[in-house]
């Protein structure tokens, strides 16, 4: 079979590590076209030196581009503003899809693990954000075997990989990974933490997750998280629990006040985990990026193998 | 302004890590209420670890912030309602919220070195039409150059004032002096200068004093020091030290040391003071409000609090990182039961 045509917007960490990693990794995806604004950033001159088809001129140069028939899903690797501006030109080729990686959200979350078959018919689908990648899952691995009322993460990444994007627009990281661990993870309210340490060396991608839910078996709990975990390191292979799942009940003659949810009390379960990443654009230290580019990857590789 | 400082309190934000940030409603009313009486300039109050703080990881509050801030700022005569947001745990719609409850002046914190990502909340914050303060937080972490380097950041993003915070407690006097020195010759000169200490190493006021003697306008200070490790710079000692400079300000010495002894010491569970485990703090250059949280890890996996916080200052753990201590607390515990 030939390998489907895609297309990159976006020449930053993201955009370059996930071009990185389909040209080394994918038996069903080839880059037709890697897209940038500025000729001179790294992104695109490596892409050049790399020999695949660069353009500087944003989507308006994809779209005249010889090569833009054929391409069948374009991962949009910008910023949340640009996106809706990709968006808008993009959507009128209701063929092709988009696999958003900015926080724009216009299309509805995908985290793999847990929701990706149930999306082939959408033609905008968002990767949420690297700490929503990290973390959800594991909220899911909760909320399957115990209701969740309130699950919270925190997501402690090196400061150099966290590029100009990010850092301009923090709190779209945080509302759009809370929104996620209640959508998608299944969790009644979510709230997201972002820390960023500037460590030298740089300390690998740090992801805590902790949840507040119904009092069940705690090997339930263990069992579905050791799965789950199995499940992601599919496709990043460096996803690891870090330590031991910690539990504590929280007694109903002293619960916690939780806004919006009053009062609570249940089991406590608190979840470390440490994402290495591949090495491909940034080093390992930068789980975050290699989380948010291997879902992306994966969730094209079904789109494809679902046609 | 030569010789006359503005002085914040902050034992209704930093006094929260103190007692688990369990301040009563009624409690913190009675006490914003007498802190303006008392003549301080601004009070500032919020969860510990700012708008939106309240959780598993820093601890849930005994209320909201929303539940804090609301019906305070009717009742203040003079001094300014302020409140404190961290870029990655607050937004600016925590924000928005807050300043329909009144508050008119914020502090935007990020770690010494991260001072980007609060570029966003000042702009929004100065829309807004607040007065804004940008808080750089581990101040010792950082050069004094490079420290100024960040404060400049936050001063064109649109902050009236920048801070040294001294997290940690950790910087000694000269280091505060090179530090407010750098600010001055960075920073336009009508953006102002604030100072937060912590006491950890004894050095709360002096670090305090040594500030304004360089520049520094806008000094914190908490009732009894309650704050984060060994708390704050004492206010009311503070004051009494002005008053024997003096330095011009609006507070009333003996008021507030009535409220420091009468109101706040008997609400001191674990006693806010330079012990083992808060001078560890400083010693090592740890953020003070991880204090409970490695007491508390402390006791449940059978360590020495103090050799969790240097391991934590070891690993270099920023602000923010608490869950950090768990996860160090476990290695420790691991490697006791190994060995």
């Amino acid at each position: 079979m030939d390998k489907v045509k895609v297309a990159i917007i976006g020449s930053g960490n993201i955009g370059t590590d996930l071009l990185i990693k389909i040209i080394r990794q994918s038996d069903t995806l080839s880059v037709a076209a890697f897209v940038g604004i500025d000729p001179e950033s790294d992104g695109l001159k490596r892409a050049e030196r790399m020999g695949i088809k660069t353009i500087s001129s944003g989507v308006d140069g994809l779209i005249n581009t010889e090569e833009w028939d054929d391409i069948k899903i374009i991962f949009d690797a910008t910023s949340a503003k640009a996106h809706l501006y990709n968006w808008e030109k993009i959507k009128t080729y209701t063929e092709k899809k988009i696999i958003d990686l900015t926080p724009a959200a216009i299309g509805p979350y995908i985290v793999p693990p847990v929701n990706l078959s149930t999306l082939h018919h959408e033609n905008n689908v968002n990767m949420v954000t690297c700490g929503g990648q990290a973390t959800i899952p594991m909220v899911y691995a909760v909320s399957r075997v115990a209701r969740v009322k309130y699950a919270e993460i925190v997501a402690s990444i090196a400061s150099k990989s966290a590029g100009p994007g990010t850092r301009a627009n923090i709190d779209e990281f945080t509302e759009t990974t809370a929104k996620a661990i209640e959508s998608i993870g299944g969790a009644e309210r979510g709230k997201a933490i972002i820390i960023l340490n500037p460590a030298e060396p740089p300390l690998v991608m740090r992801d805590t997750i902790f949840t507040l839910s119904e009092i069940v078996d705690r090997q339930l709990i263990i069992n579905s998280v050791n799965q789950m975990v199995e499940d992601v390191r599919k496709y990043v292979p460096g996803y690891e629990l870090h330590q031991e799942i910690q539990f504590e009940i929280i007694d109903e003659e002293n619960p916690i006040y939780i806004e919006n949810l009053g009062m609570c009390h249940g089991l406590k379960t608190m979840i470390m985990l440490k994402v290495k990443g591949a090495g491909h654009y940034l080093p390992e230290y930068a789980g975050n990026l290699d989380i948010m580019t291997s879902a992306a990857k994966i969730t094209a590789e079904m789109l494809v193998n679902m046609q | 302004m030569k010789n006359k400082v503005y002085i914040q309190d902050v034992t209704l934000r930093d006094g929260m890590h103190a007692i688990k940030h369990s301040f009563g409603k009624e409690i913190l009313t009675q006490l914003a209420i007498a802190l303006d009486q008392a003549g301080v300039d601004a009070i500032e109050i919020a969860h510990g670890d700012g708008l939106s703080g309240s959780s598993f990881n820093y601890g849930f509050g005994k209320h909201t912030d929303k539940e804090w801030l609301s019906g305070i700022a009717e009742q203040l005569q003079n001094a300014v309602l302020t409140t404190l947001l961290l870029p990655g745990i607050g937004t600016i719609e925590d924000l928005k919220v807050a300043k329909d409850l009144g508050v008119r002046s914020v502090r935007i914190a990020t770690h010494c070195t991260e001072a980007d990502i609060a570029i966003q909340h000042i702009a929004e914050a100065r829309k807004m039409g607040l007065d804004v303060g940008g808080f750089l937080m581990m101040a010792h972490m950082n050069t004094p150059k490079n420290l100024a380097k960040q404060a400049k950041i936050m001063e064109d993003a649109g902050a009236h004032c920048v801070y040294v915070t001294d997290s940690a407690g950790a910087l000694l006097m000269h280091e505060v002096e090179e530090r407010v020195d750098a600010f001055k010759l960075e920073l336009n000169s009508d953006t102002q200068i604030g100072i937060h200490c912590h006491h950890n190493l004894s050095l709360g006021v002096a670090n305090t004093i040594v500030a304004m003697e360089k520049g520094a306008y806008r000094l914190d200070a908490s009732l009894a020091g309650m704050g984060a490790g060994a708390g704050n710079s004492p206010l009311e000692v503070l004051i009494a030290v002005l008053n024997k400079m003096g330095v011009e300000h609006n507070c009333d010495l003996f008021r507030l040391m009535d409220l420091a002894d009468d109101i706040i010491r008997p609400m001191q569970e674990r006693p806010v003071r330079v012990d083992r485990e808060t001078l560890s703090l400083g010693y090592a250059g740890v953020y003070s409000s991880f204090l409970l949280h490695a007491e508390k890890a402390a006791k449940k996996y059978g360590l020495d609090t103090r050799d969790i916080l240097v391991e934590l200052g070891n690993r270099k753990m920023v602000g923010g990182q608490e869950d950090m201590i768990v996860d160090v607390a476990l290695d420790m515990h691991k490697k006791v039961n190994h060995d």
